[in-house]
């Protein structure tokens, strides 16, 4: 993956300034990010602790949900059923958890994420299968589960185990670190960073970035596409618990994370092509958006500029990128 | 997946793949003929010139958003701003009812905003080389939050569907052709012959074929884009007019529900979403086919949940068969 691995000599300007040019558009993003945080702070002086706890909170859905999106699209591929299998995951799990013990309801955790990893396998395997393209079949399938989320369900409701509350709403320890960034970073890492550091990763890039060339090496096109899939449902079914976590219910009518997902992994740096970036970046983007939401509101801008900026921000960002692309590839 | 055996398949009956490949519209009129049959079976009389109005006029609008998605699928991009455009179309030339100018002035003026949504998309499609999936699914947050910045704005003066909206979005001639024909012939006409026969046609085929080699040989895909981008925005508009017409509603998301639906039907009319190859011909019957087949689970008497399940797996089994028929992934 890193060209500073295959050298054996490496000057210290290498080691010091290469993951820098690397992650360059993530470092820019974080930038952006403590730029919008003090401006945050200048036009609501008394944003602070309850802004931070509801941030952490309010952004835990959409960050698994890219984070999901983001696996699959690193290996070349899109999923357009994240929304509805949040739907799906999120309704049985509120629906089996209303009124049971916490014994039970980590159970019930246990065996949705167990389901999640089966209908991300599910959508892979048909990708794999029928060759039919994946944008095509992730479509067809999102009418699939978020049918399946009406019959478990037809209105929101149920309800989530107290323990999964308590794992997600409030600080841990410094009253100023939400729970959900602690839960978020702590299962992203646990998850993501063996399978980026081990051959697995390596595959998934491989398929994204070249297909014939990764078959040509030997890698397993299929296998890695259909795996690619079930890591993608996993994070899906995080995304789907977390959405029952933060409203304590199960809504079956998918909401608008899939198209926002994809939003976000783009604005985190994932090219849609495959092959390119990481799970950080769309986390960081997620976080970005919702900031800016969160400033219109304290800035009383009516809630649907709200919408007309970030699509505005999205297209305004993607153009900013390919600007320089272009410039750097004219040199 | 080794590329050497798909294809010595693919040779060895080159015969009737060949013909599939080429006229993918003969085993489509097949399948809707057999769904035609099945909801026969199902409800025996149903079928009859009314109810095949009935079908005509849903699919009609269908059919120009599916439009919109093939020609952009055979740019190899996608344009998701369709349902959003035309909701807003719909909506907007609802709340200018009462304008000085009337419908007439309303429909114009959704038309320049239609074609001015479409303009960006292409300029940021075309000349910014941003992915079309991003570029217009940010156009669509554009176009639906300024809908609703304007719906915030006229809830005093009230808005209503046209009459002349819902004259030729929902009433048949004799109780069987349906008026919306008028719009959705010419316009058919166009693309077909647009496609076909005329230079522009050509160069959308040869941008999503092969990108490089329509460069080299001269092509400015930019400009070819933008144009691109500005019809299928306008075409939204004009599907959007008639939902509205159908539905006799205008709200801001009134056409989101067709968004995937609409690719569907370009998918599933033979349009490779990777772009070069498919028509308009097909995604005509494909909008059919998923007419029919609503119409056909709603007559088996499913439920809501049910019909979503079946319909998103029949779009799998149907893509998944043309896939292997036309051997094309």
């Amino acid at each position: 993956m890193s060209a500073a691995a295959v050298t054996t000599e490496r000057s210290l300007s290498d080691v010091l300034v290469s993951p820098i040019r690397r992650n360059t558009w993530v470092l820019a993003l974080l930038g952006l990010l403590a730029v919008l945080l003090v401006f945050t702070k200048l036009i609501q002086p008394s944003y602070g602790l309850a802004g931070v706890q509801g941030l952490g909170i309010s952004i835990l859905p959409l960050a698994f949900a890219a984070v999901a999106q983001a696996v699959v699209v690193i290996a070349g591929g899109v999923d357009l059923s994240i929304g509805s299998v949040m739907a799906l995951t999120s309704v049985i799990a509120a629906s089996l958890m209303e009124g049971q013990s916490d014994a039970f309801g980590v159970a019930v955790v246990v065996g949705v994420l167990l389901l999640g990893v089966v209908i991300g396998t599910t959508n892979g395997a048909l990708v794999v299968i029928t060759r039919v393209p994946d944008i095509v079949v992730t479509l067809a399938m999102s009418f699939v589960w978020a049918g399946c989320a009406l019959l478990v369900r037809s209105a929101p409701g149920g309800a989530a185990s107290p323990w999964l509350l308590n794992l997600v709403i409030g600080p841990f320890g410094n009253p100023w670190i939400p729970k959900a960034a602690i839960v978020l970073v702590v299962i992203v890492a646990i998850i993501w960073i063996p399978v980026a550091r081990g051959r697995f990763g390596l595959s998934l890039y491989a398929v994204g970035s070249n297909q014939l060339a990764a078959f040509r090496s030997g890698v397993s096109i299929g296998r890695t596409k259909v795996l690619a899939y079930a890591l993608t449902g996993l994070f899906a079914t995080l995304a789907g618990l977390s959405l029952t976590a933060s409203t304590s219910i199960g809504t079956p009518v998918p909401g608008p994370y899939t198209l926002e997902s994809v939003a976000a992994v783009v604005l985190g740096g994932v090219s849609l092509a495959g092959g390119r970036g990481g799970v950080f970046g769309p986390i960081v983007a997620v976080v970005v958006l919702q900031i800016i939401q969160n400033d219109m509101t304290f800035l009383n801008v009516d809630p649907n500029y709200a919408l007309v900026a970030q699509g505005v921000i999205l297209i305004g960002v993607l153009v900013f990128g390919s600007v320089i692309e272009i410039r750097r590839a004219r040199r | 997946m080794s590329a050497s055996v798909r294809t010595n398949q693919w040779l060895s009956v080159v015969g009737w793949r060949g013909l599939f490949r080429d006229r993918p519209i003969i085993p489509l009129i097949g399948l809707l003929g057999v769904l035609i049959v099945a909801i026969e079976l199902a409800d025996p009389g149903i079928v009859g010139p009314e109810w095949a109005g009935v079908i005509v006029r849903a699919s009609v609008p269908l059919a120009i958003l599916g439009g919109c998605q093939t020609l952009a699928m055979l740019t190899g991009g996608i344009d998701l701003s369709v349902a959003a455009v035309a909701s807003m179309s719909g909506f907007v030339t609802a709340t200018l009812l009462h304008s000085p100018g009337g419908v007439a002035q309303g429909i114009i003026v959704v038309l320049v905003v239609a074609a001015v949504a479409g303009l960006l998309n292409g300029i940021g499609i075309g000349v910014f080389r941003v992915h079309p999936l991003i570029m217009t699914l940010g156009m669509s947050f554009v176009v639906l939050g300024l809908a609703n910045v304007w719906q915030l704005q006229n809830v005093q003066t009230g808005a209503g569907v046209p009459d002349s909206l819902r004259w030729i979005g929902s009433t048949t001639f004799a109780d069987v052709v349906p008026y919306n024909l008028l719009v959705f012939i010419p316009l058919t006409a166009l693309i077909l012959v647009g496609l076909r026969r005329t230079g522009y046609g050509r160069l959308l085929y040869a941008i999503g074929d092969n990108p490089v080699a329509a460069r080299l040989s001269g092509t400015r895909a930019w400009q070819v884009l933008i144009v691109l981008y500005v019809i299928s925005a306008v075409m939204a508009a004009i599907a959007g007019l008639l939902i509205s017409g159908l539905t006799n509603t205008a709200s801001v998301s009134l056409v989101d529900a067709s968004l995937l639906p609409s690719v569907a039907a370009a998918v599933i009319g033979g349009t490779s979403i990777l772009g070069g190859r498919g028509g308009f011909g097909g995604t005509i019957v494909g909008a059919l086919i998923l007419t029919v087949l609503t119409a056909l689970l709603t007559v088996l008497g499913l439920p809501e949940p049910s019909r979503q399940v079946l319909f998103g797996a029949i779009i799998v089994v149907v893509a998944a068969a043309y896939t292997r028929v036309t051997a094309e992934t």
